[in-house]
């Protein structure tokens, strides 16, 4: 798989340089950064879904020892700019959704804080609420530009087109409200110093520490120069951690009313089904039009999903169908509803993971009308050019995806027909579908690069989420200078280091590395191969490094083996193979492991996850990874994610492209592709629970 | 978690004489569950006794060939015993069904037994709950209903009971031995746990002090050839939906004799002693099987979430009983 000089360190399968550490507990997360005097907070949260809160009695939680402060809508500070409701903690005596924020309580021991707080008295006066999105919700609106950058796309005369098709498919898919579950929760440790103008101190868990100083300068009226964010490690955010949250404002209000003090917050596991992010359900309508022979006439696509009432966050589910088959006429729209919910926010390949569900399972269905194969229907719908912007491709690799996948998964002689393989209590399927992410680079990252005792040390404020984002910019540099990646040190995670952007839209790798390579290359031509001690070069990503003639993408084709029992309707998946084209593979162990991971959490969207709203309490029920299922060892049998050997210099100078979230997209619809051909059931609605094969095919 | 006192017991008598005098007094033992609920708000004991300590941890065989298991053993040493293996294999393959294997290392046999549903509104302290504070209402009859219980549930309370074991152990017809302030005594199961009634706060029939010291496990052949089916939609670590703990014995195709007793459909481990009795002496068909599964879950009152789970129970049973006639044929 290797793609480079053997030379060079891009293309090796290097571990992660801090992997020993984490293994051995040694590379210090935010939470457990030491810091002097460490205090606790825990707030205290909302229960009603919608309302006002009447009153809050502190008393009995301020006289418990070890009380610090005990805070409220009306004792906390007024912050300086609150535009983003999100960031209005304790500003105002409103709720919004139930988990909100409504109190807090420090105090030097977590259990002191946590007991406290279970002291404070809220009294919350609750007005009717809607948490559920209903097909067709009376309150839909077009959201927003900046929510959703062109909702709607419409070429051709796709109802026309409808109307005179030979094949007319028209199915609704859902897929439910979800929690990303990183395993490290979001956690903070704020450090408030009031000598001079003040500094702000900030170790936490996140993926960008440059977009958290911004927003919290913002926030609290600060100049950047006053706030430091540090995130050495990250135990994962799957993107929940790609913005500031609520609870970093409540922690640095706290640490502002306790000057010299760390105040230490991490979030309970149930804490963060409210206060940091989950992906909205969504209700999509696919309507294809189609010849008998497979091509496509029309493609309509319309997702409706719910957004907050205190902010608006559009998951853009349709896009996908802009660009994945040639059909001359097409629409996709998203509509949104303001509901008394929790806000959401970005989940692992946001819009494109639960729109290439919707949309891959109805290429399935399509296929199974025309009894065609699945593979040979995408391959009849294979665009010259990217549909909506008319653009050449840079690299568009689906259907050697699809093939060379066919044949290393075993696809080939594989019987149509659904329920027609049974193996003992079980019927046995497989199933195909594509995948796709638009390649994204963030400008304005700046890398440094100073040479001292024989040692070359890179700076960028980037985030190593668990993705081995230090590993590979090391690689990046190494080979840029010409140098061996020994003598290549990496300092990334703290906003004190060169600005760099969030690690999120799989833009990481491409949007830093592209300024790493700039800033060897600035430093090679100041200071040649035989650098003096102390020689210096710096450089930022450059706008102009994605060509702007060409549409870049990466692709994928995801198979999978479903069982079902016929008794239990129990769904296993003992075999899923990924086959992506992601350009040049800087770093195969680290690539590979993004590929699985996203296919793992495609199998468990597929599966198990969902987030079950009880409508009267405005409630997610399952708060906890006890019942907020997701995929564990036992569900995991076989992954394999393998890609093509390429490399593609319009995407960046390193010939690499995005891998962070492809793995996700298109998993869940192999997952039921499979299942129905396993059963003959097709379900429409995730995740696929066993009460769904069972009340079907059961006696 | 409200501040209490945690003193580490030495024998099971002074264990019982503490608690038994404190109405804030609970015990201690692998800690899996009410750790949880101390974190949570859901217990709020003054004093913690850890008897972990201060029970036996070891397996032995009584000479009436009765096998006693100390209330300390591990969930995972019952599991591997040799003793278990060979003669109960459907109480090893419940044990292995259950939570993950951290948590079965520090899990007891005893604290297995009285671990306390995981209905989700059982454990936020910010919904109603009858279970945990009597007279506030049932959340989940009306809410999320998915994992409620569809036999013996009553207004009050629809909660499940989430032991493997316990439903193994139900299947078996075991004793589990109880000291109390007034001595020692033996309850049988099924008879442990309770059914909801009015009453849903008492899980089981012991009383504040009481402290299960052993389980008994008959001398049961029938159980050699026996088995435990856990149907829930993770392959692991998760609740049952249903599950079926079943030993058949078969002679010249017809049933000799059969325990049956289920998991994730009632308050208690549900005996099933309408399917055991419709089939004693019937032939080991397919039939029969959904005869018996269909007369046992003709009483159930499942709501609109869990009505999947009546058909799943009858599946599950005969999917049950027929890999036991399987075996037999062997």
């Amino acid at each position: 798989m290797s793609t480079t000089s053997p030379a060079g360190a891009v293309g090796r399968p290097l571990p992660r340089t801090e992997g020993e550490a984490k293994v051995a507990g040694h590379a210090p997360y935010a939470y457990e950064q030491p810091v002097r005097d460490p205090v606790y907070l825990h707030p205290v949260l909302s229960t009603v879904a919608r309302g006002r809160v009447v009153a809050v009695e502190t008393a009995e939680a301020q006289e418990r020892p070890g009380v610090r402060v005990v805070l409220t809508h009306e004792n906390a500070e007024r912050l300086a700019r609150t535009g983003d409701r999100e960031f209005a903690v304790l500003q105002e005596p409103v709720i919004a959704f139930r988990g909100q924020i409504v109190a807090a309580v420090v105090a030097e021991t977590p259990e002191e804080a946590r007991y406290a707080a279970s002291l404070v008295r809220v009294q919350e006066r609750a007005e009717e609420h809607d948490v559920v999105l209903t097909q067709g919700h009376p309150r839909l609106y077009r959201p927003g530009e900046e929510a959703a950058p062109g909702a709607d796309s419409e070429q051709g005369e796709p109802d026309a087109e409808l109307e005179r098709a030979e094949v007319v498919l028209d199915r609704t898919y859902r897929t439910p409200m979800e929690h990303n579950n990183p395993m490290e929760p979001h956690t903070s440790i704020a450090l408030w110093e009031d000598s001079g103008q003040g500094h702000l101190t900030l170790y936490d868990s996140t993926q960008g520490p440059h977009t958290v100083r911004e927003t919290l300068s913002g926030v609290f009226g600060l100049d950047p120069g006053q706030v430091r964010v540090v995130s050495p490690h990250v135990g994962g955010g799957f993107g929940s951690k790609g913005s500031p949250h609520a609870h970093n404002v409540l922690a640095v209000v706290a640490a502002r009313a306790l000057p010299g003090h760390g105040v230490k917050f991490a979030l309970t596991r149930q804490q963060t089904f409210s206060l940091v992010g989950h992906r909205s359900p969504t209700i999509q309508r696919l309507r294809l039009g189609a010849d008998r022979d497979g091509r496509l006439r029309a493609v309509v696509h319309d997702s409706e999903e719910h957004t907050s009432t205190v902010k608006e966050f559009a998951e853009q589910s349709a896009v996908c169908s802009r660009t994945m088959y040639a059909a001359p006429h097409r629409r996709s729209t998203h509509r949104l509803t303001a509901l008394d919910v929790p806000i959401p926010f970005w989940m692992r390949a946001p819009g494109e993971c639960p729109g290439m569900y919707a949309s891959e399972s109805a290429m399935d269905e399509l296929a199974h009308e025309l009894d065609m194969d699945p593979i040979e229907l995408r391959e009849r719908n294979e665009p010259e050019r990217d549909p909506q912007s008319g653009r050449p491709w840079s690299d568009r690799s689906l259907l050697r995806c699809l093939r060379e996948g066919a044949e290393r998964f075993g696809w080939h002689g594989r019987d149509r027909r659904p329920r027609a393989r049974r193996e003992g209590d079980w019927w046995v399927g497989t199933g195909v579908a594509a995948a796709f992410y638009p390649h994204v680079v963030i400008p304005g990252s700046q890398a440094r690069i100073e040479y001292a005792s024989g040692c070359y040390t890179l700076r960028i404020g980037a985030a190593d989420i668990g993705t081995g984002a230090r590993t590979v910019l090391g690689q990046i540099a190494a080979d840029a200078l010409e140098v061996p990646v020994e003598r290549v040190r990496v300092e990334i995670g703290d906003s004190s280091l060169p600005q760099a952007s969030v690690a999120g839209g799989s833009s990481g790798t491409s949007s830093w590395g592209s300024a790493v390579v700039a800033a060897a290359r600035a430093f090679t031509e100041e200071h040649g191969a035989a650098p003096g001690e102390g020689a210096r070069a710096a450089a930022t990503t450059p706008e102009e490094t994605v060509a702007e003639d060409h549409a870049v993408y990466s692709f994928g084709a995801h198979f999978a083996e479903a069982w079902v029992n016929d008794d239990t309707g129990e769904v296993r998946v003992p075999r899923m193979y990924g086959l992506f084209s992601v350009g040049r593979v800087i770093n195969p162990r680290t690539v590979r492991s993004q590929l699985i991971g996203g296919m793992v959490m495609g199998l468990s969207m597929a599966l198990h996850e969902h987030s079950v709203v009880d409508e009267r309490r405005g409630l997610v029920v399952n708060q906890d990874l006890a019942q907020y299922h997701v995929a564990a060892n036992a569900d995991v049998a076989g992954v394999q994610a393998e890609w093509l050997e390429q490399s593609d210099t319009r995407a960046t100078p390193m010939g690499s492209r995005g891998a962070g979230e492809i793995g996700i997209v298109g998993t869940a619809a192999a997952v039921a592709n499979a299942a129905h051909h396993a059963t003959g059931v097709r379900v429409r609605e995730l995740p696929l629970t066993p009460d769904r094969f069972l009340v079907e095919t059961g006696p | 978690m409200k501040p209490f006192d945690y003193t580490r017991a030495h024998d099971p008598a002074s264990a019982v004489q503490t608690v038994a005098e404190e109405p804030g007094a609970r015990y201690l033992a692998g800690g899996t569950n009410l750790v949880d609920h101390l974190k949570l708000g859901v217990a709020a004991p003054e004093h913690v006794v850890d008897v972990r300590g201060a029970l036996d941890e070891t397996v032995t065989e009584l000479e009436d060939g009765r096998i006693r298991v100390g209330a300390a053993v591990s969930n995972s040493a019952l599991a591997a015993h040799p003793l278990v293996r060979s003669r109960y294999p459907l109480l090893s393959a419940a044990l292995l069904a259950g939570a993950s294997g951290q948590l079965r290392n520090a899990a007891t046999t005893g604290g297995n037994l009285l671990q306390r549903t995981r209905c989700p509104y059982f454990q936020n302290t910010t919904t109603p709950c009858n279970k945990r504070e009597p007279g506030s209402g049932c959340s989940a009859r009306e809410g999320h209903g998915r994992d409620n219980a569809v036999l013996g549930v009553s207004q009050e309370c629809v909660a499940t009971h989430p032991s493997d074991m316990a439903v193994a152990l139900t299947a078996l017809g075991a004793e589990v031995r109880v000291l109390g302030p007034e001595g020692e005594r033996g309850v049988p199961m099924p008879g442990l746990h309770r059914l909801p009634g009015h009453r849903p706060e008492h899980d089981t029939v012991l009383e504040h002090g009481d402290l299960i010291t052993a389980v008994d496990l008959p001398a049961l052949p029938l159980a050699a050839r026996s088995t435990y089916r856990k149907v829930r939609e993770r392959a692991s670590y998760a609740f049952a939906l249903v599950s079926v703990a079943a030993a058949l014995q078969i002679r010249e195709g017809v049933v000799a004799d059969v325990r049956l007793a289920l998991g994730g459909v009632a308050h208690a481990p549900w005996r099933a002693h309408h399917a055991e009795q419709v089939l004693r002496g019937e032939p080991a068909t397919e039939e029969a099987f959904r005869a018996a599964a269909d007369a046992e879950l003709a009483q159930a009152r499942p709501g609109a979430d869990n009505a999947f789970k009546v058909p799943l129970a009858v599946n599950t049973i005969c999917a049950t009983l027929r890999s036991l006639t399987t075996q037999e044929d062997r």
